[in-house]
Order: structure tokens, then C-alpha cells, then sequence
């Protein structure tokens, strides 16, 4: 967390985190680290937490036009539970020194990035379907293994996302089950939506390991658990008896069952397409920027007017705290007025 | 709701589970023409209002906003499916029959509800008059002679008192926050203040349902001390503004010009695929 810690190579905190790297032990808050680990981390973790906050705008579309109650009501839950990942996540990026503020600084500047997939637009209501089933599934596929990081805080919170994730997979996979059920124009829709999504959705996972250069050094650090090769080999074995149940196909000429590997060959993907929508040329990057920059500003006055009051509050407290000369029942109350302000 | 019942989600914060949807429509309770025509009005509230609260997921000034305005449109939709499900039992039709397939003229929802989201400011002072109103008017629900109406009410009440707390927190935040979010959440108030009197207002249906309503009109006095209680405190003023005109049966005759935007966009799937299951 500060300058001091950063020349002490080869020191005693250099082993003991070593050691604990050795024992495939957690490294806490508190636990020197070395800068590199730090960062690394630091940059992980709040572009996956950028990544479930801009993931809630494509889902987000479509609650005021979800087709039941029923559906309104789980998509309403759903992008309800990817601002609590965020939020998750926000708090485990800010264990390793960097503020919340900050790390939404660089969202909004655009100098961090988030997870492309957010950036082809949901047509239709089929694409809360494969969201769900494609989108939500290769985060499981990415985020169990995470679960075991060696970082503790960015552990645990996996631990809490990846069981909202399974539920969100599965309603993904249900709203497709209906449509895919249901009449000629439902059934397209939902084939639709998944040829777009399925090639996206397995780039998720990142470049082929050849062109993926920080991999390595985050396996040795225990963050990383399995290649992003690895990982999205296990999402297409998961996913291609899924899409057999549902009656719908994957836009994969190449997709097969490779008996000697045990495993699914599936296609080149479109690798100078997923470059470009990074760098921006995605259908909805400008849309998606723009849209949480608005939220980000049209709020400032809000956050202002928490604060102020916030800090109304302590004064008045401390104050109070001075006359009445009973400070244990009064700190409770400052203490009160500011968790209130934390949990709204 | 009960589609999430069991789930274990960090995000929900309000408590209670007691009934669902599917208990209402499987319980074969089947209400009369004039309790149907109740709880068609007190869900046409909730829907209108999960309308316009859900809107704001994805688009609000925190996170921890997102997820507490998502908590209570969430709770909106529950009550709207509860209500519209039992009000559906005396006519044969579905929650989604009655949210998806009925036009304009044939909602009952109050004005105050369909009105603009506006900022941050605007949504909170209806959130404020709504919640207070529905506060009392759950509570006094709870002892309904009408078994369904009480558990629901039940339920609901527990729900809707995070939602005036919700409102209260922020009332007091922006009335004694900044300049700027006094001036602009005593805005909010003046621009809902008029659709004040319908939530009040007593129609035929009541007399008919001794025991088994609430009279809206007696619900007033509580909900606006309460209400004046807190502006005072917050040091925000009791807008001095004139109530909307209210015709001889408010909720058949008058709605807002938003409710037709309203459900254009919210029956637009649905009713482009007629008997289509989701
Ligand atoms: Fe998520
Ligand atoms: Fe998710």
C-alpha cells in the first residue's frame, strides 16, 4: 500500500510471501506484497468490477419491456445482483490501496477497460436468454477457478458472486427453454441471439494462451488457476449438451466431439474483430461510456448532499458529545448516521 | 417472487415470503367483482410504480442506489403480482392478462405514480408521498376481513416500511445536504404535491366493501403528520400548491397523459406475440 514497502526485495516480507505463494495460502490486506502483485490485482479486479457494472446497461434495456411479471421480476433481481458484484468487488480492489473513487475515475476516462462482450447491444428479449446462459456461464467457467486466488478478499468475494451466477445462468437458460419451446418467431428469436452471442461469450475468456503474455506470471501468483485456453475449452464441453437440450444450435461449423482428446474442437475465432471492439469500434462502446458517465454526473449532486449531510451529522454529534459530556451514546450515534450513509 | 425465494441474494434486503403469486392463483380463492376491483387498483399502483422505479437500475447516482431502488421496484412488482393474480381469480385471467392485455382506459392506477422519474430529487418526493400512503394503507390492510387482501397486506407492509425509511433517509439528506438539493428536492415536492388528494380519495366501490377496504380518506391524517413531521424536520417547506382536479370516481376517469408512454412500452412484446408463453 505504500512507497516504503516497494525496495525490499529479497527481505524477509519478500519469503514469507514466497512462502505463502509455496503453500498455495492466502495473502491478506495486511500481508507485504510485492508491488507487481499488487497491481496486477488491483487492475484485475476492478476491470471485472467495471465489467458487472457496464454488463447491467444490455440487461438493464430490457426490464420495463420484460414479456411477464414473472420475467420482469428476475431480470429486475438479476441486474440488481451485478451492482452487488461490483460493489463486491469494488471493496476487495480497495483492501489493496486504491479507492473506489479513484477506480471509477478510471472507467469514466476510459483508461480502464471492461469485459467487450458489453458492447454488442441486446436486440431482443431473447438476449436476456443467452446473456444469461452464455454470458453469466463463461464468467462461472472464469470465476470458479478464482475462487482459490491466492488473494484472500478477492477470493471470498468470488465465492459470493459465483453462486449468484450459477441462478443466473440457469434463468438465462430457462428464458431460452421457453422460447425455444414456443412458437416459430420465439424460436428464431432465441437462435438468433445465439449466434450472435456465442462467439463473443468464448472470447471472454481472452486470448489463445500463445498471444496471452501476463498469464504466466499470474498462474505462478496463484491467481490464475487454468489458461484461458483451458477455460474456454471447459465452457464449449459445458455448454454444447446445454444447447442440445435446448433444441438450438451453435454457429460452429468446426464444433465436434474429439474422441482422442475428450473433449469439443471448435472454430478459429474472430480474434481482429475482438481487437477492434476493444479498442472501441464495438457497436455500443460510445453508448455504454456514455450512458454511466451520465449516471456518474447527473448524481454528482446527490453524492454532494450525502456528504454534507454526513458530515452535519458527526458535527452535531460531537457537539453534543461535548456539552452532554456522554460521549459512549453519542459516538454510537455518529457512528450510525455514517454506516447509513455507506448502506443506503 | 418465489422464483427467487430461495435465493440466497446478497442484494435483497427486504424481508418476508410468506405468500407468492402462484400461492394466490393455486389457492382457488376466487375474489368478488367489487374486491377484484379493489386489488386492481392497489396493484395497478405497484406496477405503475416498479414501471417507473425499475428505469432507474443502471442509471443512479451510487450503486448502493441501484440495487435500493432495484429493492423496491422488485417489491412493487411482487405486490403487483399478488394483487393483479387475486384480482384476476373473479374474472378467469392471469396477472399478465391483466398487466399486458388491458388498454389504457381499463387501468386504475393513481396519477401520482405514472408520473416522470425526473432527477434523483423528483423520484424521491414521490417515493416519499407514495410510501407514507402505503405505509398506512398496508397496515390497516393487515385486518381485512378478507383473508387474501390481509396476507398480502402482510407481506407487504414489512416490505414498504424500508421503503419509507428509504425515503426518509433521503429527504433529510437532500433537505439539509447542499443548496443545490434543497432547492432541487423541494422541486420534486411541489411537482408531485397535487397528486396528493386522489390517494385519499373515497370512490362507491368502498361503501361496498365494509371491513374488507381501507377507506382511502381515513388514511390522510396519519400519513400527512407523518409527512409534515418529517419535511419540518428535514427544513424543507409543505408545498402551497392547488390539488389536481379529481372527477366524481378518480380512478375510472382521470390518468396521467404518461400512462399511455407507460404501457406502450412495457405491453410492446408481449402483445406483439399473443398467448406466447415466456
Ligand atoms: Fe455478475
Ligand atoms: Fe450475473
Amino acid at each position: 500500500m505504500t512507497e516504503q514497502t516497494t525496495s525490499t526485495e529479497n527481505s524477509v516480507d519478500q519469503q514469507h510471501f514466497d512462502t505463502l505463494i509455496a503453500d498455495d495460502s492466502r495473502i491478506e490486506p495486511r500481508d507485504w506484497m510485492p508491488e507487481a502483485y499488487r497491481k496486477t490485482l488491483t487492475r484485475q479486479v476492478s476491470q471485472h468490477a467495471h465489467s458487472e457494472i457496464i454488463g447491467m446497461q444490455p440487461e438493464a434495456n430490457w426490464i420495463t419491456r420484460a414479456p411477464s411479471l414473472k420475467r420482469k421480476a428476475i431480470l429486475m433481481a438479476k441486474v440488481q445482483d451485478e451492482a452487488g458484484h461490483g460493489l463486491y468487488l469494488y471493496s476487495a480492489a480497495e483492501t489493496l490501496g486504491t479507492p473506489r473513487e479513484v477506480l471509477n475515475e478510471q472507467l469514466l476516462s476510459g483508461k480502464a477497460k471492461y469485459s467487450s462482450i458489453f458492447n454488442y447491444p441486446a436486440r431482443t428479449w431473447a438476449d436476456m436468454g443467452a446473456i444469461g446462459w452464455l454470458v453469466d456461464g463463461a464468467a462461472i467457467c472464469n470465476q470458479v477457478p478464482l475462487c482459490r486466488a491466492s488473494y484472500g478478499p478477492y477470493g471470498r468475494a468470488m465465492v459470493r458472486i459465483c453462486k449468484e451466477e450459477s441462478f443466473h445462468q440457469r434463468q438465462g437458460w430457462e428464458i431460452l427453454y421457453e422460447l425455444s419451446h414456443g412458437s416459430k418467431e420465439q424460436k428464431q428469436m432465441a437462435q438468433d441471439a445465439v449466434n450472435r452471442t456465442y462467439g463473443p461469450a468464448l472470447q471472454m475468456f481472452g486470448p489463445p494462451d500463445a498471444d496471452s503474455p501476463n498469464s504466466q506470471q499470474s498462474m505462478e501468483w496463484n491467481i490464475k488457476r487454468f489458461s484461458n485456453d483451458e477455460l474456454r475449452q471447459r465452457f464449449v464441453d459445458m455448454i454444447v449438451p446445454q444447447a442440445e437440450a435446448l433444441g438450438l444450435t451453435l454457429p460452429d461449423a468446426d464444433l465436434k466431439w474429439n474422441e482422442e482428446r475428450g473433449h469439443y474442437d471448435y472454430g478459429q475465432l474472430d480474434w481482429d474483430e475482438f481487437m477492434s471492439v476493444i479498442k472501441g469500434s464495438g457497436p455500443c462502446n460510445v453508448q455504454r461510456m456514455q450512458r454511466r458517465r451520465k449516471a456518474h454526473d447527473d448524481g454528482a449532486w446527490v453524492r454532494e448532499a450525502a456528504e454534507a449531510y454526513a458530515k452535519r451529522q458527526m458535527q452535531a454529534a460531537a457537539e453534543a458529545a461535548e456539552s452532554a459530556n456522554d460521549n459512549e451514546e453519542v459516538s454510537i450515534v455518529a457512528g450510525r448516521a455514517s454506516a447509513e450513509l455507506i448502506g443506503a | 417472487m418465489s422464483a427467487f425465494a430461495s435465493h440466497d441474494s446478497a442484494t435483497k434486503q427486504s424481508a418476508g415470503n410468506a405468500i407468492t403469486a402462484e400461492d394466490i392463483a393455486g389457492s382457488g380463492g376466487k375474489a368478488s367483482e367489487p374486491v377484484a376491483q379493489y386489488a386492481l387498483r392497489l396493484g395497478d399502483d405497484s406496477l405503475m410504480l416498479a414501471q417507473r422505479l425499475g428505469w432507474w437500475i443502471s442509471r443512479a447516482p451510487e450503486l448502493e442506489e441501484d440495487i435500493a431502488l432495484g429493492n423496491i421496484a422488485l417489491d412493487m412488482v411482487g405486490h403487483a403480482r399478488f394483487l393483479l393474480t387475486y384480482a384476476g381469480s373473479a374474472w378467469g385471467k392471469s396477472e399478465d392478462d391483466l398487466a399486458y392485455f388491458r388498454d389504457e382506459e381499463e387501468f386504475r392506477s393513481v396519477r401520482l405514480v405514472e408520473q416522470e422519474n425526473g432527477d434523483f430529487g423528483q423520484t424521491i418526493a414521490r417515493q416519499l408521498l407514495f410510501s407514507f400512503y402505503q405505509y398506512e394503507l398496508y397496515s390497516a390492510l393487515q385486518s381485512s376481513q378478507d383473508q387474501t387482501l390481509a396476507a398480502i397486506a402482510d407481506k407487504a407492509v414489512k416490505e414498504v416500511e424500508y421503503h419509507q425509511d428509504h425515503a426518509a433517509q433521503w429527504i433529510l439528506r437532500l433537505g439539509l445536504g447542499t443548496d443545490e438539493s434543497k432547492r432541487r428536492i423541494q422541486e420534486g415536492l411541489y411537482y408531485m404535491w397535487p397528486y396528493l388528494d386522489e390517494l385519499f380519495a373515497d370512490e362507491p366501490l368502498h361503501d361496498e366493501l365494509e371491513g374488507i377496504a381501507v377507506r382511502p380518506s381515513t388514511l390522510r391524517e396519519n400519513t400527512m403528520k407523518r409527512i409534515e413531521a418529517l419535511l419540518a424536520e428535514a427544513e424543507l417547506e409543505v408545498p402551497k400548491v392547488t390539488q389536481a382536479r379529481l372527477s366524481d370516481a378518480p380512478r375510472d376517469g382521470e390518468y396521467s397523459e404518461y400512462r399511455g408512454y407507460i404501457l406502450a412500452e412495457m405491453q410492446s412484446l408481449a402483445r406483439k406475440h399473443p398467448g406466447a408463453k415466456w
